[in-house]
């Protein structure tokens, strides 16, 4: 019997008790189910502190929507589980950072965004108040290059992050 | 005005106390004059008819490699005219009396010039650390600065 | 009754209003000492994005730094540019071509209206009004095409160089930017329409932290936020630098049509004008511009004679002034930059007192501040 969905209709009656061929089933592992929605509604914290910053409002707003990607901006750290980190960190705003990072709760991640968020930028020769690189402080997980990258750039970025949750096991493995 | 004038202006009301004109390579020029008179002549270019500077543009510290110096750009709108004040400092505690009082932009300039120099605003009503942490150790846009090898565990 | 009530004893709190905010434009920070809702005092706390760029400055050369002027105020980056440029050409008496210099002019106009672009569009999102800031980006993505057709870069652009521009204006750029121009004029009068007058917003600016001229004058504001309190002085007119004495355009200032002159909506109404002024003068400057050469003769390694200049530029937060000293070597001995909203920020402290906790996003929003000029 030839099952070619293009040409098919409707498909034939299904009798009670038995699944036709329009029921929609998933067959899987509890990890894919919980990675899709983890991965589908990344809401990202507001912390721009530059010029990256900017470029991260553009990408959340008319043209570069990320909200098609599910990810909304939010003001505070306890509603958030990503954190981009768009711009320059000094010594004085380092200590802020961690908080906001132990603010998050889990499963958290963080995007650094920008020449000066990855490794401090055109400041590394001669400043002597700029953290070469906020990997210094907290854990990142997907690196953006740019100064500033493009908001294609940062929806690069969040398509290669949403791929490393799809690979998480949120059980632990068999001993 | 032009400056000669200006200089000739402040000369015949405070005598020594204004050292000389720097004209030449300077724009604006530049009337130097003693650090302890600052806020007398600030007070007078403010409020004298003629010159009526009511606007301190810039404010900024200056390291000359053998002594400090603090730079006034001062404008006046009625008038339109521009002048520059400049005042020399020794190395070892450099201060002056505060110009807050006259023009209320000065503090945060104030401020920043002490944060980066070390240079003391004498009767300023608040004189603290702006840009640098608050336990920041030394003055960065000096000359002969040292950058630090690690501030609170973080590599500088 | 009411004897009883202000009879209570009540106790100030101190409210952090933190480096990561969303309505703080950056990582200011804001001290807020406060009885109930009234703030008693507001002390902002700078310094959270301190990068030491007057000391990177002394270690590179004039045509190195043009990169740093750029994430000085990185919404105005081609005025900024043009400022540096412009200093150090009255330092060492460069004499830029005739259509470089109105490049220079038509650039900075358009960032202009992308600068105030992003202060409407952020100002009325603190207000709560979400919606406008879209429209706002709509239109400076726009911009960003056009910048990105002249010189690769829609943010931090490195094009205006010292003794000119970097290159020539590309193919049908002045018709783009004419067609621009003629889509953008009619939605001024629209954002008007949409918000400018809405009875709730008007309620939240009008009255609020009024500014007098003579404190404005005092405190050294400028710009906009000095134009906004009735005062009409505008670098551009009064000391025309470049090409602006070719250009025909209007000063505007704040009327206190809506409640006391100088306060928030004034500052406010003051930026939407601005941005129609800018167009006639990008106009004008389209139908103008001459032919010719591009980019003065330069030395590879360019040694200015040793002088001190001051030059000052109006930009859109105001009068952006570059303060240099030079030693006749490669790089600057001494380069102080006067940020607009530095200078501005010293009068938040006395003009929040007996606001309300709302009306201090109020004020920061209506003073256009942006931290990496305050911090440098």
């Amino acid at each position: 019997m030839s099952q070619d969905p293009a040409q098919s209709g409707p498909g034939p009656a299904a009798g009670p008790g038995s699944l036709g061929p329009e029921a929609h089933v998933m067959v899987g592992n509890a990890d894919k189910f919980i990675n899709w929605c983890r991965r589908s509604s990344l809401w990202y914290l507001l912390f721009a502190t530059a010029c990256c910053g900017i470029e991260l409002m553009q990408a959340g707003a008319s043209r570069y929507d990320l909200d098609r990607f599910g990810a909304i901006f939010r003001a505070t750290p306890r509603q958030s589980d990503l954190m981009i980190v768009a711009g320059t960190i000094t010594h004085k705003m380092a200590s802020r950072v961690i908080r906001l990072y132990e603010q998050m709760p889990e499963p958290k991640y963080v995007i650094s965004m920008g020449s000066c968020a990855n490794t401090g930028g055109p400041f590394y020769k001669d400043s002597y108040c700029v953290v070469k690189g906020v990997d210094l402080l907290i854990p990142v997980d997907v690196y953006v290059p740019g100064c500033p990258p493009r908001p294609e750039a940062l929806i690069d970025g969040i398509i290669k992050l949403q791929k490393i949750i799809d690979q998480k096991r949120n059980f632990a493995a068999k001993a | 005005m032009e400056p000669k004038e200006i200089f000739e202006k402040v000369t015949e009301k405070f005598g020594g106390k204004a050292v000389e004109l720097q004209e030449e390579g300077f724009r604006p020029a530049f009337v130097v004059v003693s650090p302890e008179s600052v806020r007398e002549i600030a007070l007078f270019l403010r409020d004298d008819p003629a010159l009526k500077f009511d606007s301190l543009m810039c404010l900024s510290g200056v390291d000359y490699k053998d002594r400090f110096a603090v730079t006034y750009h001062l404008h006046s709108l009625s008038v339109g005219h521009q002048i520059g004040v400049k005042t020399y400092l020794p190395r070892e505690a450099p201060s002056l009396p505060s110009v807050d009082m006259v023009w209320p932009a000065a503090n945060f300039q104030e401020r920043e010039a002490f944060d980066l120099y070390g240079i003391v605003f004498e009767g300023s009503w608040d004189l603290r650390r702006i840009l640098l942490p608050e336990d920041w150790e030394g003055h960065p846009l000096r000359k002969d600065y040292k950058y630090p090898e690690f501030y609170n565990g973080i590599k500088v | 009754m009411k004897a009883r009530a202000e009879a209570l004893p009540t106790q100030e709190m101190l409210i952090n209003m933190g480096p990561q905010h969303p309505s703080t434009h950056g990582v200011l920070r804001v001290i807020l000492r406060t009885d109930g809702e009234v703030v008693v005092n507001a002390r902002p706390d700078v310094g959270y994005l301190h990068r030491a760029l007057e000391k990177i400055g002394e270690r590179v050369t004039y045509a190195q730094y043009m990169p740093f002027t750029d994430r000085l105020d990185y919404l105005a980056a081609m005025n900024c540019n043009a400022a540096w440029a412009w200093t150090v050409e009255k330092l060492a008496g460069i004499e830029v071509p005739e259509r470089a210099e109105y490049i220079r002019v038509i650039v900075s106009e358009l960032n202009r209206i992308a600068s105030h672009l992003i202060a409407f569009g952020s100002f009325t999102a603190d207000m709560g009004a979400f919606t406008p800031f879209l429209y706002a980006i709509r239109e400076r993505e726009r911009i960003n095409d056009l910048f990105e057709d002249i010189c690769g870069n829609r943010l931090t652009y490195n094009y205006v160089r010292i003794g000119g521009v970097s290159a020539d204006l590309p193919d049908r750029f002045l018709e783009k930017t004419k067609e621009f121009l003629d889509y953008f004029e009619p939605k001024v009068p629209e954002y008007n329409n949409l918000i400018s007058y809405n009875k709730i917003f008007v309620h939240r600016l009008a009255n609020v932290a009024a500014v007098t001229p003579e404190d404005a004058v005092g405190y050294g504001l400028t710009g906009p936020n000095l134009r906004g309190s009735g005062v009409p002085f505008d670098l551009r007119k009064n000391e025309p630098y470049s090409v602006y004495p070719e250009f025909d355009f209007d000063v505007c200032v704040g009327t206190g049509e809506r409640g006391t002159l100088g306060d928030c909506f004034d500052r406010y109404m003051v930026r939407i004008n601005e941005m129609k002024e800018s167009v006639r003068i990008v106009r004008q400057a389209i139908e103008q511009i001459p032919e010719g050469p591009v980019m003065a003769k330069v030395p590879r390694m360019f040694k200015p004679p040793v002088g001190e200049v001051y030059f000052r530029a109006e930009n859109p937060r105001g009068e952006t002034g570059i303060y240099l000293i030079s030693d006749g070597t490669v790089n600057p001995y001494r380069l102080k930059i006067r940020a607009p909203s530095f200078v501005t920020m010293g009068i938040f402290e006395k003009i929040t007192k007996g606001l309300m906790i709302a009306d201090v996003v109020a004020v920061i929003g209506s003073f256009d501040i942006i931290l990496p000029e305050i911090d440098r």
